[in-house]
């Protein structure tokens, strides 16, 4: 069972959508959001994901074509 | 009792113990180093940092490391150049540039990070170290690794220019070239970060690694006679680097070294990555995400870390921010070279464009002491002026052809 954590950003037309809920409903994952700050046309949510390696990288996959981008917890590392 | 009192998270404030971790357990924000200031105020004075090395381990009470095996013994400590070409030609009185393009073993500042970073790591009882670069961060952990008999992993993107994949395999380290784009890698490292017990200088060594920032702050102030500068520009990559100057300089009024801090912060990015300086700019407090393309790629972090704190420090300082096209940095490291005799990499091209951009504004005065910080040296990125810089005068090998090609005065002045 892997953790792992990441720096999701909504796209503007999903910001009212519950694409966090609907991910968990649709992949075997369990979604705890720590930190988020979502506004009217920007949101962001800082996520840990419990599951299955491969089934977290079908819930990522799963939010990048909702719109969603993705990153790591630390955002840009390669400097 | 040691100066480091604890990590603490810079969102909620929880505090852990000065190991290697970076991220905050409750919230996931990012943590920092938190110092005993009390204490550091008894131990430090201007007397003990003036008869300190001639390196940035002078302000060592000021910095996130125990003991004093330093690894780096000789970065930092750059001269500060009262640049008075520069000045008249923008029309500033006082204007100085932070000369980091001869730091000390890299020729950048990232010589500053890494040589706190490793420092802390060899403490902390790491015995192998790892980055994810595309330049000058590589070039100094490739270097300070091997002086310190240290294994060293560097991760680079499979698409890296041929010139900076050699400046890191001099040092002999593991280059690890990833098939994939800049997110891939960036992801990669990430998850290498956090499977294996390496110290990964801008991940889990981040808290320590960002502080030797700071010491631009600390010299600035000293070289000035222990005076704050009125005006300083920054560039801005993952915007660690202004908000750490602007740390560093409140610690100093912390400690007793300073009075005040009255310094303007000002931030300077390129168009075609410019999140934070186009948030700031919109009056935003949060920035969105870019794809960079830009020639100042030291400086090309789409989704800088430190973005935010960047905006909150340059507003609290009622500082500015802006960005110039590439164009502009051609022009600003031309400007630089041409009037101080400095040879910038395009980060500093992008920091003398802003300069110029905020002086024309009437951002910056005539009369306020202004600092701008250079950050590496030109000769890393030769490639961004190779079509700006003309070709020589080729002549015939006799007096003839010279005399007829250069009108000389009697001084040697004249022109070709």
């Amino acid at each position: 069972m892997a953790h792992l954590r990441f720096h999701i950003r909504f796209p503007e037309e999903g910001i009212r959508q519950p694409i966090i809920y609907q991910i968990g409903r649709e992949y075997n994952v369990v979604t705890d959001v720590r930190r988020a700050d979502v506004r009217d046309t920007t949101g962001w949510a800082d996520v840990e994901f419990t599951g299955d390696t491969a089934e977290i990288e079908r819930a990522l996959e799963g939010l990048r074509k909702k719109g969603c981008s993705v990153d790591p917890i630390e955002l840009n590392v390669v400097e | 009792m040691s100066k480091m009192k604890a990590l603490v998270c810079r969102e909620c404030g929880k505090e852990y113990p000065t190991k290697a971790i970076h991220v905050c357990e409750m919230c996931f924000g990012p943590l920092e180093v938190k110092y005993n200031y009390d204490e550091i105020k008894q131990a430090i004075s201007r007397k003990k940092i003036e008869d300190g090395p001639d390196s940035m381990w002078r302000y060592l009470d000021l910095l996130p490391v125990e003991g004093t095996n330093f690894v780096g013994p000789h970065a930092g400590f750059t001269p500060l150049v009262r640049a008075k070409n520069l000045g008249a030609y923008l029309g500033i009185d006082e204007l100085y540039i932070k000369n980091d393009t001869v730091n000390h073993p890299t020729l950048s500042f990232k010589d500053r990070v890494v040589a706190v970073a490793l420092t802390r790591a060899r403490e902390l009882g790491f015995e192998t170290v790892a980055c994810a670069s595309t330049g000058n961060l590589a070039n100094s952990v490739s270097a300070h690794a091997a002086s310190a008999n240290l294994h060293c992993y560097v991760f680079i993107p499979g698409d890296l220019e041929a010139a900076k994949v050699l400046g890191n395999l001099i040092y002999k380290p593991h280059v690890v070239e990833v098939e994939g784009n800049y997110d891939d890698v960036n992801r990669l490292c990430s998850e290498i970060a956090g499977e294996h017990g390496w110290a990964f200088v801008n991940i889990n060594i981040r808290p320590y690694y960002a502080e030797g920032s700071k010491t631009l702050a600390f010299e600035t102030v000293e070289q000035l006679g222990w005076k704050t500068p009125d005006q300083v520009v920054i560039p801005m990559a993952s915007g660690s680097l202004l908000t750490k100057i602007w740390k560093g300089l409140h610690e100093m009024k912390y400690v007793g070294l300073i009075d005040d801090v009255r310094t303007k912060i000002n931030g300077a990015q390129a168009e075609g990555c410019s999140p934070i300086s186009t948030a700031f700019k919109a009056g935003r407090d949060f920035f969105k995400p870019v794809k960079p393309k830009t020639i100042a790629k030291s400086l090309a972090i789409g989704n800088p870390a430190d973005g935010y704190y960047a905006l909150k420090a340059t507003a609290e300082s009622k500082g500015s921010m802006d960005m110039v096209t590439d164009e502009e940095v051609v022009e600003g490291i031309q400007l630089l070279a041409q009037t101080e005799g400095i040879f910038a990499e395009t980060a500093g091209g992008v920091t003398i464009g802003v300069l110029k951009k905020l002086v024309k504004q009437g951002i910056i005065k005539k009369n306020e002491v202004t600092v701008a910080y250079i950050t590496g040296n030109g000769l890393k990125t030769q490639e961004a002026v190779i079509d700006a810089v003309g070709r020589p005068t080729r002549i015939q090998p006799s007096l003839v052809a010279f005399e007829k090609n250069f009108k000389l005065g009697k001084n040697g002045g004249g022109d070709s």
